[in-house]
């Protein structure tokens, strides 16, 4: 292996000029892509943009991966044959899938595990006992944040350069070829000509910018789940220079957030996820959706989508005394009051609109028939109906969840070939410049998701990526 | 921290975990919590005493401070413990000793082994006192043996009977109502034996910082060892004594000689260890009163175990009588302050890993069904 970085001392705070391979980022993709490019025997500067203790994007907040699995194995119950991932992935995404990529990724999972382990990160078996039965995902033991502190003692380790703090701007092509980019250090900007890059910067959730230019003031009511540094402007400056932008610029993953959930990184407990045991009304008091028709799991993106549309990004969950013992845990207690017309004032929401609402829905509740099943409680001629688990709301105290959409990831990214090279609009690609995780995944998810799939993109595109970019460089 | 507020932080830190549940893998904690929603001050003195500090939910927590929603479970279960030590301890107008852990245990061990050197200094003419003594019962001429059963059977009989009855107030407000039964035991002296929840699910624990390892874990053992070990020369030792007559000190090679010089060896070793982790570790995550409440403890013990050592080593020497007066005030002191210091935390961890082991069980027989 090559020294560490010629001529540089790792506690030196000065950075490397010309690496053979610069990571830009600091989640799943750019530290599987910098401990495969370092084993490969290329140096490594890797530049995440967050401070230590916020480092690792949303990579943070995660918990599990997809993995094809041909038989049983400790971390995930049953087996998950190829072209079962094959075709989930395909329904999932609606037909947006990259082929040649779709292959490389399930190909890549089943080993995926493996590698991790071997780059330290620990999972959680199912023989602990205490996991929700998963056939097709893998746990991480202790979660995304375990498994970031694992991979950057792995890097650390093997002689990867880390910079925190340091933001990457301006990247520069020309000829099929990243020449430059910038990096700023608060008000230090130095120029680095790397011999490959990797961009792994996530996409541009946290843009609010340019989340506005897509969704108009909607953008403003939106709550960001993950990291503040999903920025794009990586992303945005290589579309600008020529890349082939991949995806929907409007497409979001959006879920039902509490409203009083911070504006930044609230992850995973900011949810409301309790829809089907009571109603669901927006700032006028009225229902917007049938609460019990949802049962998949793309039902938390559903709600996502339909507070999005509400007028001010807003609506309230409601429940009578019953649904609140029925609902799970929360970060933030529901907002209790002793009467509809009390928990209106509370929502500084339309008091008469949303007694009558409720009383409308009551009057329209109908018990199952008998030997029917207990969630099967309907509504009878109301408008949108409640279809299952249409119980009244009659036992007091009442409370509610306000909610608005809280933005995940978004389907915009750039586009890349089979061995993750970014591809140019009018043809070709970049030689020397490669992509990994959420900045490419829309390639193979252009809508729709399923669970472990952004984790499992990351890890497997910036396992690729970095020994894709590192025979590049080593040449 | 004043009393409610550690309580306050603790339910709002587990009411987080409670949504989360990243951490289920870690121990035991996070499955106990979600089982008790309420989280009550019941449940809370439960739940601190199961936590075993290991700290590998604070590094893998993606709210860890600075982020806003803070969340330090070791720290608010560690301030969640001495704030129950001291709701527990008997009699209840001493539990403000707890809260002065480091001070109390100096001005107790200091008195006590400034009173045992008094008694012999005063108590026995110097020419024995600065006498080389060999041969049965030479510890008695420098101390009756009534003194030294009363040394002993006084202050940890008192001991004893203030540790039970706070172990009982502790069951009797978070135990399960039913019998505990011999399995519900087992497993809970298996927990004890291998510190399972201190395992971190098997990387073992975050010992100095964001890397796993087992040290804590092997040492704590050790020294558990090495008290175990000292106990049973304590026994033996009585048994010579009282059934065949035989007096101490005994021979190198005899058993109460043998377990007190590994066990003194083992708690020495312990507590050094111990202490040297306690030094070196991040000290970010810790509260600061649980960290002097565990240096003082690991100082009494070490005195206790290197001061059994010294009078070993120079029993046929002139320095025998002050080291002996050395060596029982220390534990004296040590007895004394058994149920008002770090000690207790063995007999309510026990009670709460009993108890753990009873719902588990519960939860499996209905999982099964009736
Ligand atoms: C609450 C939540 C839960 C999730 N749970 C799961 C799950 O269980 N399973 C799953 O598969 N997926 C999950 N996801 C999605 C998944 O975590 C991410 O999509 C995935 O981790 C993305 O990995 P990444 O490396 O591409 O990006 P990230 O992990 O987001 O990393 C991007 C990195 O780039 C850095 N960066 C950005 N701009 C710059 C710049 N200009 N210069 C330098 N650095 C920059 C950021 O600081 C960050 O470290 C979840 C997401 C959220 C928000
Ligand atoms: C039921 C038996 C016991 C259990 C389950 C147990 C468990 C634990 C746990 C989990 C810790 C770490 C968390 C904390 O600081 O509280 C700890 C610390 C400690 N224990 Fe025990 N313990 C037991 C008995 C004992 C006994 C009998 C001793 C005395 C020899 C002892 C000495 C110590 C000391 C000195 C520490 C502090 C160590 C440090 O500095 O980190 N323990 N114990
Ligand atoms: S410690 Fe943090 S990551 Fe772990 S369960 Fe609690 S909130 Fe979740
Ligand atoms: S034992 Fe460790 S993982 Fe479990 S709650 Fe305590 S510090 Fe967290």
């Amino acid at each position: 292996m090559r020294a560490i970085l010629p001529g540089l001392s790792p506690a030196s705070g000065l950075l490397p000029t010309q690496p053979d391979v610069l990571v830009i980022g600091g989640g799943a993709a750019a530290l599987c892509a910098a401990i495969a490019a370092r084993r490969a025997g290329a140096s490594v500067l890797l530049l995440e943009e967050a401070p230590r203790w916020l480092r690792g994007g949303n990579t943070r907040h995660s918990r599990n991966l997809r993995v094809m699995h041909e038989s049983p194995s400790p971390l995930s119950v049953g087996v998950y044959p190829d072209a079962e991932f094959a075709s989930d992935l395909q329904r999932a995404t609606g037909g947006t899938t990259d082929p040649a990529l779709a292959r490389r990724l399930i190909q890549g999972s089943a080993e995926i595990a493996d590698w991790l382990a071997g780059a330290g990160v620990l999972f959680q078996p199912t023989a602990s006992g205490v996991l929700p039965p998963s056939r097709k995902t893998a746990f991480l033991l202790g979660g995304g944040t375990a498994m970031v502190n694992a991979l950057y003692a792995t890097a650390e380790r093997l002689g990867v350069l880390i910079r925190y703090g340091g933001a990457v701007r301006d990247p520069r092509i020309g000829q099929g070829h990243l020449d430059r980019i910038h990096c700023q250090q608060g008000s230090d900007t130095r120029t680095l000509q790397p011999r490959t890059v990797i961009v792994c910067c996530g996409g541009s959730q946290a843009n609010r910018d340019w989340l506005r230019d897509q969704w108009g003031d909607a953008a403003d009511g939106f709550i960001n789940r993950g990291t503040p540094f999903a920025t794009g402007e990586v992303l945005h400056a290589l579309l600008r220079q020529g890349a082939l932008p991949v995806g929907d610029p409007r497409g979001a993953y959006l879920v039902a957030v509490d409203a009083r959930s911070p504006n930044d990184d609230g992850g995973i407990v900011t949810r409301v996820r309790c829809m089907p045991a009571g109603i669901v009304v927006d700032a006028s008091g009225r229902r917007i959706h049938d609460e019990g028709g949802d049962t998949a799991s793309t039902r938390y993106a559903l709600w996502g989508q339909r507070l999005a549309a509400c007028p001010g990004q807003i609506a309230y969950l409601i429940l009578d005394a019953r649904g609140l013992r029925e609902a799970p845990p929360s970060l933030y207690p529901p907002l209790a009051a002793e009467n509809i017309a009390g928990l209106a004032t509370r929502l500084e929401i339309p008091a008469a609109a949303l007694a009558e609402t409720v009383a409308r829905y009551n009057a329209a509740v109908r018990p199952p028939v008998a030997g029917a099943d207990d969630s099967d409680w309907r509504t009878d001629g109301l408008e949108p109906p409640k279809s299952r688990h249409a119980r009244p709301l009659i036992e007091p105290p009442f409370g509610a969840w306000p909610m608005r959409p809280g933005i995940t990831f978004t389907y915009f990214g750039i586009a890349v070939d089979a061995d993750t090279r970014v591809r140019l609009r009018d043809g070709g690609t970049v030689e020397n410049l490669f992509a990994a995780g959420m900045i490419m995944a829309p390639n193979l998810i252009g809508r729709g998701y399923v669970s472990g799939l952004a984790l499992t993109i990351g890890c497997v595109f910036g396992r690729i990526a970095g020994a894709e970019a590192a025979r590049h460089a080593r040449g | 921290m004043p009393v409610d507020e550690s309580l306050a932080e603790a339910r709002r830190v587990l009411g987080i975990c409670n949504v989360c549940g990243y951490c289920n893998g870690f121990c035991d904690l996070f499955e106990s919590a979600k089982r008790r929603p309420a989280l009550t001050d019941t449940d809370l003195a439960h739940l601190a005493n199961l936590c075993h500090g290991c700290r590998n939910c604070l590094y893998a927590c993606q709210y860890a401070p600075p982020h806003v929603f803070a969340v330090n479970v070791p720290r608010a279960l560690a301030r969640t413990r001495q704030r129950n030590d001291a709701e527990y301890a008997w009699p209840r107008a001493w539990s403000g000793l707890l809260a002065q852990e480091p001070r109390i245990a100096l001005l107790v061990t200091g008195g006590a082994i400034g009173l045992l050197l008094g008694i012999v200094l005063i108590g026995v003419p110097p020419e024995t006192l600065f006498a080389a003594h060999a041969g049965a019962g030479a510890f008695y001429r420098i101390l009756p043996w009534w003194v030294m059963v009363l040394i002993g059977v006084l202050p940890l009989g008192w001991s004893l009977l203030a540790i039970g009855t706070g172990l009982r107030r502790y069951w009797r407000a978070t135990g399960a109502p039913e019998p505990i039964t011999a399995p519900v035991l087992w497993s809970a002296v298996r927990d004890v034996l291998t510190l399972r929840n201190q395992r971190g699910g098997g990387p073992g624990c975050n010992d100095l910082d964001d890397r796993p390892s087992h040290w804590r874990r092997w040492l704590h053992q050790t020294l558990l060892l090495g008290l175990l070990l000292c106990l049973v020369a304590t026994l033996t030792a009585g048994l010579y004594h009282h059934f065949l007559g035989w007096q101490a000190p005994y021979p190198w090679l005899s058993l109460p000689v043998v377990f007190g010089t590994l066990g003194g060896i083992a708690m020495t070793i312990a507590a050094l260890g111990l202490a040297w982790l306690q030094r070196r570790e991040d000290r970010t995550p810790t509260d600061p009163a649980a960290r002097a409440a565990d240096r003082a403890f690991l100082a009494q013990l070490f005195l206790v175990a290197a001061t059994g050592l010294a009078l070993l080593a120079w029993r046929a020497t002139p320095a025998m009588g002050l080291l002996l007066a050395f060596h029982l005030g220390s534990v004296l002191a040590f007895f004394l302050l058994l149920p008002y210091g770090k000690f207790v935390h063995g007999g309510y961890r026990f009670l709460a890993l009993v108890n753990e082991a009873m719902d588990r069980r519960r939860g499996d027989a209905r999982a099964r069904g009736p």
